[in-house]
């Protein structure tokens, strides 16, 4: 696209340095916890610190195989897919209702639905801690992949009934002139269209799962310790292991990172609810 | 495009995630309001008994609530200003037609702080912070300033949290006004261009209409956030030193976790939740208007 001139040629140097400090900015503190898992605790802890040195994988043999971080890390895998895997199948046809349906209440139930995303997880999280314990379900996968709905099934319902309204609504009718089910044209018209932004409410449902802490460190104290929780338990006692605490949050921060790269354009979307776009 | 369709057929579509959040956010809610109105706290639950509205009482008669709200606030007033200030030049830079490889580049630089475990954030600041292994003393040594003890000296904790917010959430301000700007017609930019050299007109006479939404958009949600605020300045300080960063959902988390106090902690927890509920009926009343 043509611009004027004056608009494209002034600063340039200036434009050129300013972006590469935001990028400096966003990037160096991965760059630092990235060193500094591959420090022993000797070089981590030296004074002033160091930027070269002979990288070890000491950290991450040790958290993983002598630490229970390599466990935590799939307690946190199963978690985030089994709480995705079940927003996805809950929230797609609860979408397809909200785009296609006209029905009475149906504000007031999407209202409902999007207010989930507002509400903080610490407000939830007592009263969970003494429902779980009366039922047995302390300290297990499911009572988190129970309560990541909270956060995981708006998502999931906001952007696929958007989705689905961007759907024509001719191959619908086609369909009910030959005598299919609604269920039978959510299934084999309208969901397979829609499946790009399935996509990406699962990729952001599975960030945010991954991502969670609150629930996990109240709920789910030890066997079902999520990486995050985990994480945090470093932080105790006296003599803190730096590298190894970078080394967990190099593991935590790696599967995140790529998907976060993967839905960057909806990321933004996901994040506000779709009120930008 | 709606139809009108049987009853059942609707129900079968929405019952099950009604059903489920009804279980895993109506039930707890209801189970905070009945517990709000007890003395209930797990170390004496003997002793748990009904005392009406006084756990409200205490939340709003007590210093430790009416602190950490205080605190939330000037969180909020500080930091969120910072990040529309900066979030608004990177957005207006990145939206400068040219160096489109670099641009792209930096868009997806931008993505990583703000989809990074927010409890992972509170670790690198403890990391990178510290008064004498840390290397941001470092680099702020190069530049003649003293290293500065931000763990432990109070007002530094704060800044230090600052800091960190700023960081990872400038980003998602820059982009979503970024998203702002490419709704502004680039016919009526360019008509502007030919008409002034400044900048700052273009900014406030043509750009600003359109990035309104996004803005408001931000205020809600980064004060939603906010009030949210919990994972990292638990793992950075937890809620310390004193209570120098001990926001509200920190303080709710103390009071549930480690005094035990669920009644205490219900109270304050249906308080917050009556904040929640009018802004999300704010942003939702602003932004979703095509549902009606």
């Amino acid at each position: 696209m043509a611009r004027p001139v004056s608009y494209q040629d002034r600063n340039r140097w200036g434009e050129l340095i300013v972006l590469v400090l935001i990028c400096l900015f966003c990037i160096f503190p991965f760059y630092w916890m990235v060193t500094t898992s591959l420090k022993t605790q000797v070089v981590a802890l030296q004074d002033p610190p160091v930027w070269l040195f002979t990288p070890t994988l000491q950290n991450y043999i040790h958290v993983l195989f002598e630490e229970k971080v390599g466990v935590s890390l799939i307690n946190s895998l199963i978690v985030a897919v089994c709480t995705t895997g079940l927003a996805v199948g809950l929230g797609c046809p609860a979408a397809y209702a909200l785009a296609r349906f006209e029905f009475r209440g149906k504000t007031d139930l999407w209202f409902w639905f999007i207010t989930n995303r507002f509400v903080s997880p610490v407000v939830l999280a007592f009263p969970v801690f003494i429902i779980a314990r009366e039922i047995g379900l302390r300290d297990t996968h499911l009572a988190l992949i129970l309560m990541y709905l909270t956060f995981t099934l708006p998502i999931v319902i906001w952007i696929c009934t958007d989705q689905f309204r961007a759907i024509p609504y001719d191959l619908d009718e086609a369909a009910l002139l030959e005598g299919a089910s609604q269920w039978r044209i959510f299934r084999s018209i309208c969901l397979p269209l829609a499946m790009p932004g399935v996509a990406v409410s699962a990729i952001l449902s599975f960030i945010f799962s991954w991502n969670e802490l609150l629930f996990a460190y109240i709920l789910a104290p030890r066997d079902a310790k999520t990486a995050p929780a985990m994480a945090v338990t470093f932080m105790e006692g006296y003599d803190v292991p730096y590298g190894n605490i970078m080394a967990t949050s190099t593991l935590i921060v790696i599967p995140v990172l790529i998907f976060a790269l993967l839905a960057s354009k909806h990321l933004v979307r996901g994040l506000t609810m779709g009120a930008v776009k | 495009m709606s139809t009108t369709v049987k009853r059942r057929t609707v129900f079968s579509f929405l019952g099950p995630s009604v059903a489920a959040l009804v279980i895993v956010g109506i039930i707890p809610l209801g189970y905070a309001l009945w517990r709000s109105f007890y003395d209930f706290n797990l170390t004496r639950l003997a002793r748990t008994k009904f005392v009406g509205f006084d756990n409200y009482l205490e939340v709003l008669t007590n210093d430790a609530f009416w602190g950490a709200m205080g605190r939330t606030a000037l969180l909020f007033f500080v930091s969120v200003p910072i990040q529309l200030v900066i979030g608004l030049t990177i957005a207006l830079v990145l939206h400068r037609p040219g160096m489109t490889l670099l641009k792209t580049f930096t868009r997806l630089a931008l993505v990583l702080p703000m989809a990074t475990t927010y409890a992972v954030v509170g670790l690198l600041a403890q990391v990178m912070m510290n008064q004498k292994y840390g290397v941001i003393n470092q680099i702020l040594g190069w530049i003649g300033i003293e290293p500065i003890n931000f763990i432990g000296d109070p007002t530094n904790a704060f800044i230090g949290v600052v800091f960190w917010d700023i960081w990872q959430w400038t980003p998602f301000v820059a982009l979503v006004l970024l998203a702002g700007l490419s709704t502004v017609p680039p016919e009526i930019e360019e008509a502007a261009t030919l008409e002034t050299k400044s900048h700052w007109t273009i900014l406030r006479y043509v750009q600003l209409p359109f990035l309104i939404p996004s803005l408001v958009a931000v205020l809600i949600l980064r004060t939603a956030d906010t009030l949210k605020l919990f994972d990292m300045p638990f793992t950075m300080t937890r809620g310390g030193p004193g209570n120098a960063t001990e926001f509200i959902a920190v303080l709710i988390e103390r009071i549930g976790n480690r005094q035990f106090d669920i009644g205490l902690a219900s109270a304050h927890s249906i308080i917050m939740l009556i904040v929640t509920i009018i802004l999300a009926r704010l942003y939702i009343h602003l932004f979703y208007k095509e549902i009606r």
